[in-house]
């Protein structure tokens, strides 16, 4: 097919070189500077969608961000589909593949449209919530059929190979689109010096300019435009982004830019570009310049291809050099609207009539279009439309000076187009972002943003100046505006001369009057993506659906992919006039982010996969590695979970450590416990307020555990501190909780305790880790250091500063597994070397590397605590059966003492932990399972705690178990019983935790 | 998001640098066991979350590390002004004096 | 009330739809009522429903200072499910399920409930520690809920990322196939519409400005619109207001109003199912009937009424969506807003007694309030109607927060949405 409608010259295209593309699986022409919609409209494209209650056959009905209509399955391979695009802002690329997104079997021939014409007359809005509710439990069935409709484009089903990027800026005035106004307030900061963003959503700057005949010094409008952009360009503290959507205004002049990178060029982006980006700007200042949307007239059956917007017709002839039809009928209610005519007639088409829905205009566009020899004809309106998948004529009939009502008799013309114009809505949806609410304003028909707190500003269209002087005008000033409060002094910019034509005054009318009610009228479109028509919301209004929030949820106007970008106004217009109230009355619906939308990918930019969150690795990490171990994540912890040989089982390899260190010696990498250094002569009176225990009488060179609780009593982190020096100390915490531990120490310290003379600081990394631990463990560190390690020398839970292995260290003798153990810290970066130095020398030892499952089996055969495992913010250390680690002694009313004297806390029957020995030996107590002491008992059956641990263990040849049970404690040798989901019910002994060698004798020798 | 100033450090940074921890000028009773358990639940978790002016307690835990208070409207997030602990708020609502 | 049917839309098709009645009356107030019930969402809304539907107090008020439904109501995540782990809150929950299960018949109205089926993620070993915890506990208390393994989760979500190169690989799932999502403004409609044809009053852009306290004994409200109207209880149902509405008893409540945020794609071609939670990576996905991604996002730290949150929140979420679904990552966001969540430091409710006689409040539901909507409302109605608190309401007494027996939903399982 030829491009019909393209015209032998004009616009901004380059004939020169032209582009193939697919649409809907045919191959078309257009050519460089075109965007997807003007190409379609050029070769003569009418239907480009079906609407999503009725589908009804759509045409393109604008130019820009508030099309509705035009939304299109982009992308030639599957990884690179992109749903949903809207056709009047995808630039033409040779080799462009698109489709409409719905229509069966083809957008042109779809059976569902019979369903809609049949269909329609039922589905009001609201008919859902009237029925499919019987029978019950059908709802589902009939959701699935209802469910076939859902969706525009599809997403694709292949990863996507593209990247994405995101960049921080800072500015200091950020200027939101570059049409006259938006270049004036950027040229006006720019030259007093200001660092400038100026963003524009599209590829090229000039906004309406782009498309006007207009001339600014008496030079076309454009030249005014490249040497704005030329000087800007200059300038090396001004940041250009064309191709770059505002889409988000955030609080504390917070924006985020949706920068288009590659879009333009094919759907994959070339290596090593990123598709797109997203800025995120922190503006000192912004100006809004955002220009107007032109909002269409609501009438009779306006949704058949060939209806537009008066505006987009006059873009599409002076911008792409596209007209979009061969005869046209003009309804406008301002002067404005006349420029489409006379654009239209200019390109060699024939114009039918104006329809000027005011009674008498006057003034200097009628009389233009008086001379060009075109029917105007005044004080009537477009009352409806004939034709299905094109325009074919409309019916013009005289309307009532309010625009009420239809007085007069019908006329028909024959035409294939029909351009309205019911005035401009200023776009000030980013205005709106962070909760301003918009004004009302009688002069332009339109909001205007609100008060806001945020250092923002508004200039041109977007604040209801229509005049290209006076939107240059506006911008300057406000460039100035904030140039002064940023303290600059700022240079004045000239506006360039124009010619001004006098205006006739506009007519407030939104809703066309038809010659029956708006009930029996033919369908009259409010927002086109929804189906939302006037009667629907005339009915939703009359169901009492009265708040305009509550017309928008009832109908779904303004839910579309161009929320409402076209119809918001109007439906607000209608509904005010429905319920008798004034349009601010009405109110307006909250703006929300994004204006246009935003790419998953942009928003998530690099961190995906490894850097969704940060891996954090120990020094031995690559060992770990080199060795086969399973990792287990920790936090942001890889740690060890256990080392399988070739042809083990996890149970088989968790047996083999376990039996190895009890019987000889094993090695633990605890490097990621947290690890705070706390130095200050108050450090030790300050460990007694945060931990349960007592903390004054310990001596340097020892090592005590202690339990943190919250000011509630319950226990929330563990660990044990060193005292290095007297007023020195080394605190471990968990691995999970070292960075809330130590943000808790600062809390107290900073607000509560600042008299205190006390210092963190967090070392968790500065520091390897690894325990050896087993009988042999102190034969095995005797050999690599010179230091007397005997028990006399070096008793259970002291620590020494020695070398290990040629470096320095410090050597902790605590214990997790119940087993002599000596915990080597050293510095990070001898980690490895260490532990190799270990294995070297252990190797007639059998010195088997454990990971976190072992460590749990170990310290579980001991009855020892994991916090997060066996705790969960709901245990107090009374609970635990550790009230051996409270000092209700301590002079300082410690956190957590008053929490865990509270009501609750002291009562009777509160869950406690205990052991839990299995009837049978050989069955091991799923980890979860809920016990309860009447296995038989009805469901809801009364619960009484949950298994918090539960191993095999292969030392003692039987399984072992740990949990809550209510009042455990007190019931030792009593039966629970574990009904699991197979049907096994568990019966299990409660016994005490501590399974091995109860006196400690292992481990303190 | 947030643009804070940082009363230590001197300058704005992003509220991601920032953790928020609640009203601010709450003060550990100094004698807890004096207290019946309602005046220590009161302590523990009542709290004035107020619709406009609020005193609330921030960390700067990915900058300095120091705690500081701010005075910010809850509805308009503005932040009214930024104090040291151990300070005072200058700006206060007439129904919520500290 | 008119009764709503297929029969009906094709009946009224007949006369263009013009003799559709109004779903609810715009009264003018009495000067005394029963029972006022400050807040029109689901939750008051549905307290007055079955106040006068179950309870038969009809002589009730609803004063909404906006418009029914404006609040979380109309801007959660639609999110239904019961499989909470403790006893108290379980059984509140389950409760409510029950409810919604016959809710469109009961009020003539589509909720659209969809039991499509709810998977909780686990990513790490404690994870799935706490779901086995919580699936057990919700067996025995007669809730469905199975413990899944990364194939079986696999199955019913085949476009997720089940592998285990992700960053936190799923490791299992909880799943409550009563489970799904309900269209949320249905539910507020529905019940205002219910309530009004039993007799109740509601009135829209009517604010609370004071309570009428007379000698500690709440008496009525004050309003912006009616001047005073007089009750002999009243029930503060105003979610993220409800610290607002204590302070004009005098009292503070254990709360915090925060945002939460929410947005959605624009609307794809289905492809997801069920609805899909994480609380480790930290976002919840599913896919509307229209076709819309619908994803929920946590709650920003700071207290907040102005219903919006920041960025970096919405960032995170996605990352999140997409470490799940990376075929997502073309799909475009159309649209974030917020809600105000009023937190309690248990992560449950209070449903409760006041400090003032004759005062009562439902709140803090925090993340947990759209699932709870009828349950929450039928408790609430059944202690407003006879002055004393449900049984299922009881433990959720404000006053659990002085004597520490608190019902700690955040313990196993996170963030509970």
């Amino acid at each position: 097919m030829s491009q019909k409608n393209r015209l032998q010259s004009g616009g901004r295209i380059n004939r020169d070189q032209p582009m193939s593309f697919v649409y809907n699986g045919k191959n078309l022409q257009g050519f460089e500077g075109d965007t997807l919609a003007s190409a379609l409209l050029a070769n003569g494209i009418d239907v480009v969608g079906r609407s999503f209650k009725y589908s009804r056959p759509r045409g393109i009905m604008a130019a820009g961000a508030e099309e509705p209509n035009a939304i299109m399955q982009l992308g030639s391979t599957e990884a690179t589909q992109v749903p949903n695009v809207r056709a009047t802002q995808q630039e033409l690329f040779d080799g462009l593949v698109s489709g409409a997104v719905n229509g069966w079997p083809s957008v042109d021939t779809d059976l569902m449209s019979y369903v809609g014409k049949v269909g329609g007359k039922i589905m009001p809005p609201g008919f859902y919530y009237k029925t499919f509710m019987f029978p019950q439990n059908m709802w589902e069935t009939y959701e699935k059929f209802i469910r076939k409709a859902a969706g525009l484009g599809r997403t694709s089903y292949e990863t996507d190979p593209d990247l994405y990027d995101k960049v921080n800026q800072h500015c200091d005035v950020l200027v939101v689109g570059a049409g006259p106004a938006g270049l004036a307030a950027a040229l006006t900061a720019a030259r007093s010096g200001a660092r400038v963003i100026l963003a524009d959503e599209q590829s090229e700057f000039g906004g309406s300019l782009l498309s006007s005949k207009e001339t600014l010094d008496g030079a076309p409008a454009d030249a005014w435009v490249s040497s704005t952009v030329d000087e800007l360009g200059a300038n090396k503290d001004v940041v250009l982004l064309p191709r770059s959507t505002v889409n988000g205004y955030h609080d504390h002049n917070f924006l985020t830019i949706h920068e288009r990178c590659t879009d333009h060029i094919a759907d994959k982006a070339p290596t090593g570009k990123a598709r797109q980006r997203l800025h995120r700007v922190r503006a000192k200042w912004v100006v809004l310049a955002t220009g107007a949307h032109e909002r269409p007239l609501v009438f009779g059956n306006n949704d058949v291809p060939g209806c537009m917007v008066a505006n987009a017709v006059s873009t599409y002839i002076n911008r792409y050099g596209v007209v979009p039809g061969n005869e046209l009928v003009l309804m406008t209610t301002n002067d404005g609207g006349y420029q489409a005519a006379f654009d239209w007639h200019e390109a060699g088409r024939k114009v039918i009539a104006i329809v000027d829905t005011r009674q008498s205009p006057k003034g200097a566009c009628v009389a233009k279009a008086m001379d060009l020899g075109i029917n105007v004809i005044t004080g009537s309106a477009v009352i409806d439309v004939a034709g299905a998948k094109r325009v074919t004529g409309v019916s013009v009939a005289p309307i009532s000076a309010d625009g009420d009502m239809v007085t007069g008799s019908v006329t028909k013309l024959g035409a294939d187009t029909v351009a309205s114009s019911g005035g401009w809505s200023p776009v000030i949806h980013l205005a709106g972002h962070c909760g301003s609410r918009p004004v009302w304003n009688e002069e332009i028909l339109g909001f205007l943003a609100g008060p806001t707190v945020e250092k923002r500003l508004t200039a041109g269209a977007a604040n209801g100046e229509y005049t290209t002087a006076g939107a240059i005008a506006q911008g300057i000033e406000a460039a100035k505006t904030a140039i002064d409060a940023l303290g600059k002094s700022a240079v004045d910019v000239v506006v360039p001369a124009t010619e001004a034509i006098a205006q006739y005054p506009a007519m407030t009318l939104f809703h066309v009057p038809h010659v029956k009610r708006t009930a029996l009228a033919p369908k009259q479109f409010v927002d086109y993506q929804n189906d939302v028509t006037a009667a629907g919301i005339e009915l939703s209004c009359r169901e009492g659906f009265e708040s305009i929030e509550h017309v928008k949820r009832y109908t779904a106007m303004g839910f579309g992919t161009d929320q409402g970008k076209l119809g918001n106004i109007n439906g607000m217009a209608i509904t005010a006039k429905a319920l008798g109230k004034t349009i601010p009355e009405t109110g307006t619906t909250m703006f929300r982010p994004n204006y246009t939308p935003v790419t998953f990918g942009a928003i998530v930019g690099r961190d995906r996969g490894e850097l969704f969150d940060p891996e954090r690795f120990t020094a031995m990490h690559s060992w770990h590695v080199a060795n086969g171990a399973k990792f287990e994540d920790v936090g942001q912890w890889k740690r060890p979970w256990y080392f399988p040989k070739a042809g083990e089982t996890m149970q088989q390899s968790l047996d083999r450590e376990c039996l190895a260190t009890r019987e000889s010696v094993g090695i633990l990498d605890a490097s990621t416990l947290g690890k705070i250094d706390i130095q200050g002569k108050d450090a030790r009176e300050f460990l007694g307020r945060v931990y349960t225990n007592a903390w004054a009488k310990l001596a340097v060179g020892r090592c005590r555990y202690g339990l943190m609780c919250g000011e509630d009593g319950m226990v929330f982190d563990d660990g044990v501190t060193a005292c290095l020096g007297d007023n020195h100390f080394i605190m471990t915490t968990t691995t999970g909780g070292a960075a809330r531990v130590y943000e808790w120490l600062e809390l107290y310290h900073q607000t509560e305790w600042p008299e205190l003379e006390v210092y963190f600081n967090t070392v968790t990394d500065h520091w390897a880790t690894m325990t050896i631990s087993g009988p042999n463990s102190r034969k095995l560190i005797a050999e690599l250091t010179d230091y007397d390690v005997s028990a006399e020398n070096f008793g259970y839970m002291d620590w020494r500063e020695m070398t290990v292995a040629g470096v320095p260290a410090r050597v902790f003798r605590i214990s997790f597994t119940g087993e002599m153990s000596f915990e080597i810290n050293v510095q990070a970066n001898f980690g490895l070397h260490v532990w190799e130095k270990l294995f070297e020398a252990g190797e007639k030892y059998n010195l088997t590397p454990y990971g976190t499952e072992t460590m749990h089996i170990l310290r579980a055969e001991k009855g020892f605590i994991i916090a997060g495992q066996d705790t969960d913010g709901s245990v107090h250390p009374y609970d635990l059966g550790m009230g051996w680690a409270v000092s209700q002694q301590k002079p300082f009313s410690f956190i957590g003492k008053r929490g865990m004297a509270r009501e609750d806390c002291v009562r009777e029957n509160r869950k406690q932990l205990v052991g839990l020995k299995t009837t049978d030996p050989n069955v091991v107590l799923p980890e979860g399972a809920q016990g309860v002491f009447d296995p038989k008992a009805p469901i809801p059956m009364p619960m009484v705690g949950h298994v918090t641990s539960s191993y095999w263990s292969a030392n003692l040849g039987h399984s072992i178990a740990m949990g809550l049970v209510k009042g455990g404690l007190d019931r030792m040798g009593e039966k629970v019983y574990y009904p699991l989901a197979d049907g096994r019910v568990i019966e299990a002994e409660i016994c005490s935790p501590v399974f091995l060698d109860p006196a400690g004798e292992r481990q303190n020798v | 998001m947030f643009h804070i100033y940082c009363p230590h450090c001197c300058e704005h940074r992003e509220e991601e640098e920032f953790h928020v921890k609640g009203q601010a000028h709450i003060a550990r009773p100094v004698d807890p066991e004096a207290l019946s358990d309602e005046e220590w639940g009161n302590y523990l978790y009542f709290r004035k979350n107020p619709r406009g002016l609020h005193h609330e307690l921030w960390v700067h835990n990915a900058g300095c590390r120091k705690f500081f208070n701010v005075t910010r409207d809850t509805v308009t997030y503005e932040i009214k002004e930024v104090y040291k602990v151990g300070e005072q708020p200058s700006v206060v609502s007439p129904a919520d004096k500290v | 009330m008119q009764h709503y049917s297929g029969f009906g839309l094709i009946k009224h098709s007949l006369s263009h739809h013009e003799n559709w009645q109004r779903a609810w009356r715009n009264p003018t107030p009495k000067k005394q009522y029963d029972v006022i019930v400050i807040g029109g969402g689901g939750h008051g809304l549905a307290t007055a429903y079955y106040l006068a539907k179950e309870f038969g107090v009809t002589n009730v008020a609803v004063v909404e200072k906006g418009y029914l439904g404006g609040g979380n109501t109309g801007r959660n995540t639609t999110i239904v499910r019961s499989n909470y782990l403790w006893d108290e809150a379980a059984h509140l929950y389950e409760h409510a399920m029950g409810l919604w299960e016959g809710l469109s018949q009961d009020l003539n109205y589509n909720v659209m409930f969809s039991q499509r089926g709810v998977l909780n993620l686990g990513h790490t070993l404690q994870d799935m520690r706490d779901i086995h915890r919580r699936v057990n506990a919700n067996r025995l208390n007669g809730i469905d809920s199975e413990a899944l393994d990364a194939k079986q989760v696999q199955e019913i979500v085949p476009h997720m990322d089940c592998s285990a190169n992700t960053r936190y690989p799923v490791l299992g799932a909880s799943w409550q196939p009563r489970a799904g999502v309900a269209r949320h403004d249905a539910v507020a409609w529905g019940y205002a519409r219910g309530a009004d044809a039993h007799g109740v009053d509601i009135f829209q852009q009517t604010e609370v400005t004071d309570l009428i306290i007379e000698d500690g004994t709440c008496v009525g409200v004050r309003t912006n619109r009616y001047g005073d109207i007089r009750a002999e209880r009243v029930g503060s149902v105003t979610a993220g207001n409800s610290s607002v509405i204590a302070a004009m008893g005098g009292f503070e409540l254990p709360l915090e109003s925060h945002p939460l945020q929410a947005l959605v794609s624009e609307p794809v071609k289905p492809i997801l199912d069920t609805v899909v939670m994480s609380n480790h990576v930290h976002g919840y996905i599913s896919q509307s009937d229209k076709g819309d991604l619908v994803i929920g996002a946590g709650i920003d730290g700071y207290n907040g009424y102005g219903q919006r949150g920041s960025f970096p929140t919405i960032e995170h979420t996605l990352q999140a969506i997409l470490e799940l679904f990376p075929i997502f990552s073309r799909v475009r966001m159309n649209r974030q807003w917020g809600g105000i969540v009023d937190t309690c430091p248990d992560a449950c409710p209070i449903i409760s007694e006041t400090p003032i006689k004759n005062l009562y409040f439902n709140c803090g539901w925090g993340t947990g309030g759209f699932k709870a909507t009828p349950g929450s409302g039928h408790v609430f109605a059944a202690s407003l109607a006879k002055g004393d608190m449900h049984p299922l309401a009881k433990p959720f007494s404000m006053f659990r927060f002085h004597t520490g027996a608190l019902v700690d939903e955040h313990g196993a399982a996170g963030v509970a949405h």
